[in-house]
């Protein structure tokens, strides 16, 4: 028996330890000072333990990446490579469009010539039918919807790339840990957790900025306001063009906000770009942005000035003109982009967005939360003093109520919160403020199986049993009760953990582990304890419960 | 030390008075969400912005309003004070129509550009100076690195040590001070003297500081309502589940029925004061669902036992009997776990009062409920059955249990 209780209390005792460790880590001073005022001034929360956003401050935002436009630019380019196709193999006058501005995924090749139908077929069939369903419309006319699946893993690239780009911006800006992820699959949504940020209007803008840089032709322009450029184009607008209003200074210095007639396809778009650093206008120095295209661009590019000297070119930045310039003769893989009065701030954060590379598709925020770190730090404050008056009260409780036993309790519940604190520190589990009310509960709930443990024991007493007998029946009775209680509370604890999120998550956590290692302290150490007690006793001996 | 000496209370003798007093607590509660208070939904559900701002002394509502109003937000709602009237902390509410998802953060800028500007504008000396209670970590530090008080050029050293002041203020400001600066002054000893002068010379306080925003998109809110519906009924169901398996099925009805009640209860609780239903008070209530089925369990295993050895005796009896053997431990543990809850209710803040409310409530209601709603239902179902000429027994234990 009692070398039985020595194994026992060495595991308890190694159990004790490794969480310890798991809290503290390695300690770096042993000195009584040194250890409460870790606990004191919740420093342990702050290395041992991961806070959640509410507790250190940070910014908590869910995105909508908008897909469809992601779907949108991959039909255009697809609108523009069935015109050129049409174009080498001699047959013109066939429209290629995208007819319903709702649907992106929805192309019609219409005005085919009858005697070019065959020809046009074969096109389709052979270079597009493996991306789309083709199918004859009204009239001499074929359609092309894009397939489900191709559809699906556009999305899905829209949202890696989203994902990847946002990563690598926030990167940049110096956040550390932060948590960029897929949230609620099939949404197309992103959860973007940047904890400790203190600059967060810069941050929004830097995540938000499309980055989408283009060089279009200019068809048509400049033009005050988008009235007069309508009515001077006169009629709709050409299904290969758009009207993009440009930022002040775009044509030359001072000049104000125009409308311009681009050519919808561009040039070459923001994958083309290879690299993109602040400079200084070597003439006036100015700030500006230089960016450079990759090869493969900088060569199509080449081509095309030099095939279209004289016309004029848009660099077009988030649906903005830019720049407008004559094409004077070939150009290469460089570019600038200046005026508009662009500041250093911003020229370091366009070349930093420019590099990162453009997100895929524009971004809704859907949900955003914002932490001071001054809340944050409150909140620990009264978490713990929360913590603390709960525990001490719970543990007087006790000591009053069962004297000797009280004491066994009271041990188990500090054995329980040390390792529910060292689980948290082990796995990486974030604590959250409602993590913190799950300790709390933890206490509060934990000590409820002590409870039943010593008041079926009292009662085998009361019924005449011998302490070692009462102890042992009182033990073997509550323990399936307990076993219910504690599946019942994590049942529900993990549902929240399936719906919920952050915060909700930390509190789910927090309370199912707490509640697991309450099975360990409240019967295994609870009963060590009174063993080690009754073996000290001669048989019969009345206990202190 | 014993709370009940062999208590010999005969509650289902009271159950009249206990159906009463659930009636009309569940009919109080859902008469307020039905045409009081309604349902008061927090901004996570709602949709909407919510912003926090402590202020340096007590602000003036009406003030703020006016000042909000003029911006161009009408249907802002000030609570003010917001937790303990000494902390100056106002919460300003701004409807889903203020926060489109094109546009989310509108209400929120606006709302502290306002503040911004009616804050300084009583002092015009301040134009252009750095505020130090809205002032951030980084660009404090980069604001002295560019005005260089302790003249040590743009070195890496210099960089370092402005960055150890900027520090140093932020965490004088936001740990040890709650985010509020209440003189510049104050700041002596915590910077080095040269930056102490030119904070006093070049830097002034505002007097307040926002201290936490949410922002919820109506989608957003819609699809978390729809989850914490589905939570709520899949642990109701996933209780009803286990104790099927581990009693029988009129168990696990007695048991979701009376921890339903709770439910209800404690919403109905929420609608009649008036306070707003959020992510965490849903987490409360499913642990609720969780935890007020631990005394029923107590309370049901008795009941078996019993069952088991005296099959003579009035199943009524039985009941009280049941109730009575388990009363200390029924209370003892939901008192104690009250005891630590009520300690976070009292201490935990604001954050985590609507928290702490439901459990406070949902405690108390669960203990009450295990007792005076789902054993008198075990009853009443043997009456029914008995009355129907089937057989009058509850199915017994399989086992004793405490």
């Amino acid at each position: 028996m009692k070398t039985n209780i020595k194994t026992r209390l060495l595991i308890i005792i190694a159990v004790l330890v490794a969480f310890v460790y798991g809290v503290f880590g390695i300690p770096r001073g042993l000195s009584g000072t040194a250890l409460s005022q870790g606990l004191l001034s919740s420093g342990v929360f702050r290395k041992g333990i991961h806070l959640g956003l509410d507790l250190k401050g940070g910014m908590h935002l869910i995105l909508q990446v908008r897909v469809d436009e992601a779907i949108s630019a991959e039909t255009d380019t697809d609108v523009a490579s069935i015109q050129s196709d049409l174009q080498k193999n001699g047959i013109t006058g066939v429209t290629v469009s995208k007819p319903d501005p709702k649907r992106a995924d929805f192309l019609e090749v219409s005005s085919v010539p009858a005697n070019h139908a065959s020809d046009v077929r074969s096109i389709l069939d052979s270079s597009y039918s493996s991306r789309f369903d083709v199918a004859p419309g009204v009239g001499n006319s074929w359609t092309l919807t894009m397939k489900h699946t191709v559809e699906s893993e556009a999305k899905q690239r829209a949202l890696d790339q989203a994902i990847e780009v946002i990563s690598s911006r926030t990167n940049t800006l110096g956040v550390s840990e932060p948590i960029i992820e897929p949230y609620q699959l099939g949404s197309y949504q992103i959860l973007v957790e940047l904890p400790g940020v203190d600059d967060l209007g810069r941050v929004k803008d830097v995540i938000q900025s499309t980055a989408r840089l283009e060089a279009h032709e200019v068809i048509g322009g400049p033009w005050p306001d988008q009235q007069s450029a309508t009515q001077s184009i006169g009629g709709p607008l050409p299904l290969d063009a758009e009207l993009i209003q440009s930022v002040p200074g775009a044509a030359s210095e001072g000049s104000t906000t125009e409308w311009y007639e681009l050519k919808k396809i561009p040039i070459w778009g923001g994958t083309d770009i290879r690299d993109a650093q602040p400079g200084h206008n070597p003439n006036t120095g100015e700030p500006e942005v230089d960016f450079f295209l990759t090869s493969a661009a900088g060569s199509k590019f080449s081509a095309w000035t030099g095939a279209n000297i004289g016309k004029y070119m848009a660099i077009v930045l988030d649906n903005r003109v830019q720049e407008v310039a004559v094409i004077k003769g070939q150009i290469g893989d460089q570019g600038n982009i200046s005026g508009g009065g662009i500041s250093e701030q911003r020229v370091k954060d366009l070349s930093m967005l420019l590099r990162t590379g453009a997100l895929p598709a524009s971004i809704d925020f859907m949900q955003e939360t914002t932490v001071g770190p001054s809340l944050g730090a409150d909140s620990i404050h009264q978490g713990v003093v929360a913590s603390i008056v709960g525990m001490l009260t719970v543990m007087i409780f006790m000591l009053i109520y069962y004297k000797g036993a009280g004491i066994n309790a009271d041990l188990a519940l500090f054995l329980n919160l040390v390792i529910l604190l060292g689980f948290l520190g082990f796995s990486g589990a974030t604590l959250t403020l409602p993590g913190i009310a799950g300790v709390i509960l933890t206490i509060g709930m934990g000590v409820d199986s002590n409870v039943l443990i010593f008041e079926r024991i009292r009662e085998e007493l009361r019924a005449g049993k011998s302490p070692s007998a009462a102890v042992d029946q009182g033990f073997g009775h509550a323990w399936t009760t307990i076993v219910d209680t504690h599946v019942t509370t994590i049942v529900s604890a993990a549902i929240l953990f399936i719906f919920g999120t952050g915060p909700v998550k930390g509190f789910a956590v927090t309370l199912t582990f707490g509640l697991l290692a309450n099975l360990f302290t409240a019967v295994f150490v609870s009963r060590v304890i009174f063993d080690a007690h009754l073996s000290r006793k001669l048989h019969g001996e009345p206990i202190s419960i | 030390m014993e709370l009940f000496h062999d208590p010999k209370i005969d509650w289902l003798g009271k159950k009249w008075y206990f159906l009463g007093f659930s009636l009309i607590f569940s009919t109080a509660g859902l008469l307020s969400i039905l045409f009081w208070h309604h349902l008061p939904l927090d901004v996570d559900f709602r949709g909407g912005t919510v912003v926090r701002v402590k202020f340096a002394a007590q602000p003036d509502a009406d003030h703020i309003r006016s000042a909000i109003d003029k911006a161009g937000l009408h249907d802002a709602r000030i609570q003010q004070p917001y937790g303990p009237a000494a902390n100056n902390e106002v919460l300003v509410t701004l409807s889903r129509s203020k926060t489109s998802e094109s546009a989310l953060d509108q209400g929120r800028a606006t709302l502290v550009s306002t503040l911004t500007q009616n804050y300084s504008s009583g002092a015009g000396q301040n134009q252009g100076k750095l505020d130090l209670d809205n002032v951030s970590g980084s660009a404090l530090q980069s604001w002295l690195q560019q005005n260089d008080p302790e003249h040590l050029g743009n070195t890496t050293d210099a960089q370092t040590r402005y960055e150890a002041q900027a520090n140093a203020v932020v965490h004088f400001r936001d740990e040890e001070h709650s985010g509020i600066i209440d003189s510049i002054d104050s700041l002596h000893g915590v910077v080095d003297p040269a930056v102490f002068t030119a904070l006093q010379q070049n830097a002034w306080l505002s007097g307040f500081s926002v201290r936490s925003v949410e922002i919820v998109g109506a989608q957003v809110g819609k699809v978390l309502q729809h989850q914490a519906e589905l939570a709520t009924l899949y642990s109701l169901g996933g209780m009803l589940v286990y104790l099927w398996f581990r009693f029988e099925l009129i168990y696990g009805v007695a048991a979701v029925v009376a921890c339903f009640h709770d439910t209800i209860i404690t919403v109905g609780a929420f609608s009649l004061t008036n306070q707003e239903i959020s992510l965490t008070v849903i987490a409360a209530i499913l642990t609720l669902i969780g935890y007020s089925m631990n005394d029923t369990i107590v309370v049901f295993d008795r009941i078996r036992e019993n069952l088991r050895l005296s099959r003579r005796e009035p199943l009524a009896d039985l009941v009280n009997r049941s109730i009575n053997q388990t009363l200390s431990r029924t209370v003892l543990t939901s008192g104690l776990t009250f005891l630590t809850v009520l300690s976070l209710f009292v201490f935990g803040g604001e954050v985590l009062r609507g928290f702490s409310f439901a459990l406070v409530v949902g405690i108390l209601i669960g203990t009450y409920s295990s007792i005076a709603v789902a054993a008198p239902m075990l009853v009443a179902y043997q009456d029914w059955r008995g009355r129907k000429g089937k057989g009058a027994t509850l199915p017994t234990a399989k086992k004793a249990r405490v």
